[in-house]
């Protein structure tokens, strides 16, 4: 089963299994990470579950829907090149070792 | 090939017990809480033999027919019907009722208008008229807070963010009652929305057209896409269509229901007074306790298993949402209103690829009134027996008597 680590925004790492299918987003809800909100509960619709992913495994997830790329227009901290809605990241053992960064704020 | 209510009759699956009640009957829908335990209670599925359908209410069971839409389709029809075998009474929505890869092109066309970027634009004028409504009643008296501050703020923001140039109060919100009910079975309400109904259907169709709306709302920003090739011409119009019928009927209700939550747990009203900022987080809470749209549906479109049941080919399923999100594996002590409860993944908007393209617009029009009543209201109180509406599709009260001091 693929690991996956969160960084908060003040560099404390928290590192997590998941099981294959997981969002990155479920993963970090199930286990009470903080600094994710995921208001409307992975439908891409609220912006609220940003993530920085580390720049190694950008080209490793499968690219953001047009949805999402409109979406990630919207969220509260910049916007960066690794930004991504972590909902819409699905785990998978080509993902294993993902290492993602929590912004400072969601809303 | 038997037809039962607009669908293709199907078998009871061997391991499914049979409940014979009737989901739309007054008695089910007035006090459901209590159903809906009975309705989990009796396994992942249970057959209803009056109307030949699959019906769950577990949170598990629900999501993972939603991430199923391979099987599961809503082009087939989201109430009760097959549009296979059954015609519906207007061309079927085209966001609603469609599968991908169609449905990725509505989809993006609409959200495009709905982002939070957009919603957090309107704010201010949800914020304006929230105020306004709240201050006209505060220390007047009783007053009937469904007609006089739930509607009246819904319709004073809702067509405005469309930007409608006209709107027909009566019209506009009976369009929306007729179009959910509508969704169920040919049972009186349906019969009765469909007398009432019919007047507000011309209006609707000249409601949908470009020169009825304001170039600054987010109908304008649908056609735009016409104009960059994106959808036709027919298609905004479908969509606006969506807007207008969807948009407003639930939120009414929505509104309605945390007027009434907060009224009946003083305890709560309390809380958030001491902490306006969960004015967003009370809304969700009452939503997720009394969903206002309790179900919808989806149709099996080839035999295939979900937790150890075999679905047949034609199946109708209700998901009952109202249930999943009163399932103790999902949210702890479901019942009680906790406006600090975290209630991510709750089913109020559905989940997945057909969720409520519209609920960071319902969340915002939501917590403009309760962050109004927060900052203005000392005590709610209610001065009379609050009235529920059973609807096929919603759950709404049409009336709610309290005093604001
Ligand atoms: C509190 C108010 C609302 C509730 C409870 C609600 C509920 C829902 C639910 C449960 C669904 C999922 C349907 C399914 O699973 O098949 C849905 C879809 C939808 N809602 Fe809402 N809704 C609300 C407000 C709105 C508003 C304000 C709009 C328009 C601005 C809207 C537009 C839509 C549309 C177009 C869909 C279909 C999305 C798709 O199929 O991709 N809704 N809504
Ligand atoms: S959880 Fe809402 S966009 Fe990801």
């Amino acid at each position: 089963m693929p690991k996956v680590t969160f960084v908060s925004a003040d560099g404390r790492e928290t590192t997590l299994t998941a099981q294959n299918g997981q969002s990155v987003m479920q993963v970090a809800m199930v286990n009470g990470v903080e600094g994710i909100v995921a208001e409307c509960g992975g439908s891409a619709m609220c912006a609220t579950c940003h993530v920085y992913v580390d720049t190694p495994f950008v080209h490793l997830a499968a690219p953001a829907s047009e949805i999402e790329n409109e979406m990630l227009d919207c969220v509260a901290s910049q916007r960066r090149p690794g930004s991504r809605l972590s909902c819409q990241i699905q785990m998978s053992d080509a993902l294993d070792g993902l290492r993602v960064f929590l912004p400072e704020t969601q809303q | 090939m038997k037809i039962v209510e607009g669908h293709i009759a199907i078998e009871k699956p061997a391991n499914v017990e049979s409940w014979d009640v009737d989901p739309y009957s007054d008695e089910y829908l007035l006090n459901p809480v209590p159903n809906y335990r009975e309705l989990r209670g009796r396994g992942d599925f249970v057959y209803i033999p009056r109307y030949s359908i699959l019906a769950t209410g577990h949170h598990r069971v629900v999501g993972e027919i939603l991430a199923r839409q391979d099987v599961f389709v809503s082009s087939r029809g989201t109430g009760i019907n097959d549009y296979t075998v059954h015609e519906n009474w207007r061309k079927p929505s085209i966001i609603l009722e469609v599968d991908p890869p169609y449905h990725t092109r509505t989809r993006t066309a609409m959200m495009r208008t709905l982002t939070p970027n957009v919603v957090n634009g309107l704010k201010p004028l949800f914020q304006a008229e929230a105020d306004k409504l709240v201050d006209a009643v505060v220390g007047k008296g009783s007053f009937d807070a469904i007609p006089d501050l739930a509607e009246t703020f819904s319709v004073g923001v809702f067509p405005r963010a469309v930007g409608l140039k006209s709107v027909d109060r009566r019209k506009i919100i009976d369009y929306g009652i007729l179009t959910f009910n509508a969704s169920g079975p040919d049972n009186e309400r349906t019969r009765e929305w469909m007398r009432r109904g019919a007047e507000t259907i011309p209006w609707m169709t000249e409601s949908c057209k470009r020169e009825a709306l304001h170039p600054d709302g987010m109908g304008e920003a649908i056609y735009k896409q016409v104009d960059t090739g994106q959808i036709t011409d027919e298609e905004a119009a479908m969509l606006v269509r969506a807007f207008l019928a969807a948009g407003m009927d639930a939120t009414i209700a929505a509104v309605g229901i945390v007027l009434w939550s907060l009224a009946t747990n003083p305890g709560e009203f309390a809380k958030l007074k001491s902490d306006p900022s969960l004015a967003r987080a009370a809304f969700d809470e009452a939503l997720r306790l009394n969903a206002p749209v309790h179900h919808f549906y989806r149709t099996c479109i080839a035999d295939t298993e979900v937790s150890g049941v075999v679905i047949p080919e034609n199946a109708k399923v209700m998901m009952s949402y109202a249930s999943a999100n009163l399932d103790p594996a999902k949210f702890d002590d479901p019942e009680r209103y906790d406006i600090t409860r975290k209630t991510p993944g709750m089913m109020t908007f559905g989940t997945g690829l057909h969720s409520c393209v519209g609920q960071m617009l319902a969340r915002a029009e939501g917590e403009a009134v309760v962050a109004a009543l927060a900052r203005k209201v000392s005590r709610i109180e209610l001065t009379g027996e609050p009235v529920w509406r059973p609807n096929n599709f919603v759950r709404s009260l049409i009336s709610l008597p309290v005093a604001f001091s």
